[in-house]
């Protein structure tokens, strides 16, 4: 019991049933559902005619599909309109707490369960959507499912799953200036390759995720998925105790001293072994950004774009991926001529973005030739953007704000990129048309996002730092 | 407690045809990290029901914006048909949305062929009745060059043995897939039917959990 990972701790915590030869029976402590995802579910329930098993552990937010202006009119699109009252149908039902456009903690899953305390260390939390390893920020171990698997969760509060190989990837030392978690993470994506951890479920760990705050570390533990990560996690400790205490769903009084004890037994033993393990130097990462077509192919914002025999992808799926964004071999990346900024989304939609957003726009212009769209991540970090002021630094440089929802990352709404222009975004996926057909995307932090937006041209962000 | 894979109990429910021997010629797409977006992009995940999909599969390399098809792409080419596709290295990264394999299996696949999948494209697929079946590079290599040779060269998966030959060359090699995810498939039996059998098994582990 003495060389336990943190991932095995909790993962073995919540085994219902082992199956030879097959997938464990594993129990879900949260579930969070949305609009585009569960629909079939609960059709899948009612054509068996079986009920839901623990309404009050699924919790409903609308996000995917919302609009981000003027939600308090009616959605335009019948589509989107009918998946939004398909779900305020199926959790009234069902009893199932939904937080629908409109209600003042919706926002986007990812930023609204962590931040009102439904997301606890060593929970297991899963949601159809592949970016449910946000959670692990905390020490939960949480990943994307599919429909199928949302209607288990919803009939059974167990899903089938075979246990991950482990992965723990370090980063020590001290970031340099301008250097993000958004940073980190797509760094770490670039060295292990789009599928470089496929099969396995990460812990990340050393002082630079020791340092950094929770907004940092749910940032990180979004991006696994990129890498092909089932999930990410990093053990809790003070940082997310403190970040927890007197969220409104965490627990209080002697329920939390039960629970804080339980949480701290929740680490990696110094004995554990993991099935890889890579360790990283904080002082070769500098601000990224991607020029690819998968979020592997990113690298130092300083650098050229590599040659085809400098990456992990075939020679011809390489050069499709540079043809589409337009691009060639060995140029330089700084100076790329941009169209649009998109700055939100579960990967950086959090205050913490905003405030990075504003060091650098503070008393400089918006460029005339970008369009930009700043999108909260909910309701909540849009009141935390007003109430620190930052709504008037970004007013001032020319931007408007947007209302919360997913928005540009997946461009389910009208929040598109037109064919052919360039967008750099904060989220987490540069995939052809993933922010519109034809759309080009550039994934970077907050700064580098910013920093293109008063240049309207790729810029190194510590030239303003 | 370890159990033996389970029977379906409830025979009215049959989630998906069964799985046993596959032959058919195949669809090669050569290409590597074939993303969920690309499968089905986002803009066609408004629909509440499963079916239909397969319309929009892989829609924007198959279509031009004013909806004509995109002549050099694969599905537009009637040299090639058959049930089983075979994509390059990391087929099926990215998002979750099972509706990537609702498409592939509306548009009428059963089978997948690829040297790696991402992992949660493969659940789904099995899920709902797709076989994700994972070669070696070298041997996907040779399907390609069968189908180079042969656009209707056939192809057989046979599920009970886990092997994959191919009929022009004889090649052959064998495939992983775990046992009780194979009894399903071979059954058509599915993962819901399992956990309701359990249901009280699993209430009373929940009861004693912390959450
Ligand atoms: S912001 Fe993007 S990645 Fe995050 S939940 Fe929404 S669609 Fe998924």
């Amino acid at each position: 019991m003495s060389k336990q990972t943190l991932f095995d701790k909790v993962w073995d915590a919540h085994v219902v049933r082992k199956i030879e030869d097959g997938p464990d029976v594993f129990l879900i402590d949260r579930h969070f559902i949305h609009e585009v995802t569960s629909p079939v579910a609960f059709l899948g329930l009612e054509n068996r005619g079986i009920d839901v098993m623990y309404a009050k552990r699924t919790f409903a937010t609308a996000d995917h599909n919302t609009p981000t202006i003027n939600q308090h009119l009616p959605v335009q699109d019948p589509l989107s309109a009918n998946q939004l009252q398909q779900l305020e149908t199926n959790t009234t039902k069902h009893g199932i707490s939904h937080w629908g456009l409109g209600h003042a903690k919706n926002g986007i899953v990812h930023v609204v369960g962590p931040e009102n305390g439904i997301t606890l260390p060593g929970m297991t939390i899963v949601c159809g959507d592949s970016h449910t390893s946000t959670h692990g920020a905390f020490g939960a171990i949480a990943f994307g499912i599919g429909t199928s698997e949302v209607e288990m969760v919803l009939s059974s509060q167990c899903i089938m799953q075979p246990k991950p190989m482990k992965m723990r990837v370090n980063v020590n030392g001290k970031l340099g200036k301008g250097v993000l978690p958004k940073d980190v993470t797509l760094y770490i994506i670039a060295q292990l390759s789009a599928a470089g951890a496929t099969g396995y479920f990460v812990e990340y760990a050393g002082d630079v995720f020791e340092n950094m705050s929770m907004e940092g570390r749910m940032t990180v533990c979004n991006m696994s998925i990129e890498m092909g990560a089932r999930g990410g996690m990093i053990a809790p400790d003070e940082t997310t105790f403190n970040y927890l205490n007197g969220r409104e769903q965490a627990p209080k009084g002697e329920a939390w001293d039960r629970a804080l004890a339980y949480w701290k037994t929740l680490k990696t033993d110094d004995e554990a072994v993991f099935d890889k393990e890579y360790t990283f130097d904080a002082a070769d990462i500098e601000p990224q950004i991607t020029y690819g077509t998968n979020p592997g192919l990113g690298t130092g914002i300083s650098q050229n774009i590599p040659l085809s025999g400098d990456v992990i992808d075939g020679e011809a799926s390489y050069k499709k991926s540079l043809g589409y964004m337009g691009f060639a071999e060995n140029e330089q990346i700084i100076g790329k001529k941009i169209d649009y900024v998109f700055l939100g989304s579960c990967t950086n939609g959090r205050i913490e973005d905003f405030r990075a957003f504003a060091s650098i726009v503070k008393g400089r212009k918006k460029a005339d030739n970008v369009t930009a769209w700043l999108v909260p991540g909910s309701h909540i970090v849009e009141s935390q953007i007003k109430e620190e002021g930052i709504l008037d630094i970004l007013t001032e440089s020319g931007f408007e704000l947007r209302q919360p929802g997913c928005s540009a990352c997946l461009a389910m709404n009208d929040d598109k990129v037109p064919a052919g222009k360039y967008a750099v975004s904060t989220s987490n996926r540069n995939f052809e048309g993933r922010q519109g057909p034809g759309a080009r995307t550039l994934l970077a932090s907050p700064l580098v996002a910013a920093a293109a937006a008063v240049t309207g041209v790729v810029t190194d962000p510590r030239e303003f730092l | 407690m370890i159990e033996k894979y389970f029977y379906s109990k409830n025979k009215n429910i049959m989630a998906y045809d069964k799985f046993t021997v596959l032959q058919s010629s195949a669809v090669p797409m050569p290409i590597e990290n074939v993303d969920t977006d690309q499968i089905i992009p986002a803009r066609f995940l408004k629909a509440t029901t499963r079916e239909g999909f397969g319309d929009n599969l892989f829609r924007d390399w198959r279509y031009n914006n004013d909806n004509s098809p995109k002549q050099d792409f694969v599905l537009n080419n009637p040299t090639y048909s058959g049930k089983i596709l075979v994509a390059g290295r990391n087929f099926g990264s990215g998002s979750s949305r099972e509706h990537a394999a609702w498409a592939i299996y509306d548009y009428g696949f059963r089978c997948v062929i690829s040297s790696f999948f991402a992992d949660i494209f493969k659940g789904n697929a099995l899920n709902i009745g797709i076989l994700p079946v994972t070669v070696s590079p070298e041997f996907l290599h040779k399907i390609f060059t069968a189908i180079e040779a042969d656009a209707k060269a056939i192809i057989e998966v046979n599920l009970p043995e886990q092997t994959v030959t191919i009929a022009t060359t004889g090649e052959k090699e064998s495939f992983t897939i775990n046992g009780y995810k194979k009894n399903n498939m071979i059954n058509g039996f599915d993962d819901i039917d399992y956990l309701q059998s359990m249901k009280g098994e699993i209430a009373a582990f929940a009861e004693k959990s912390l959450y």
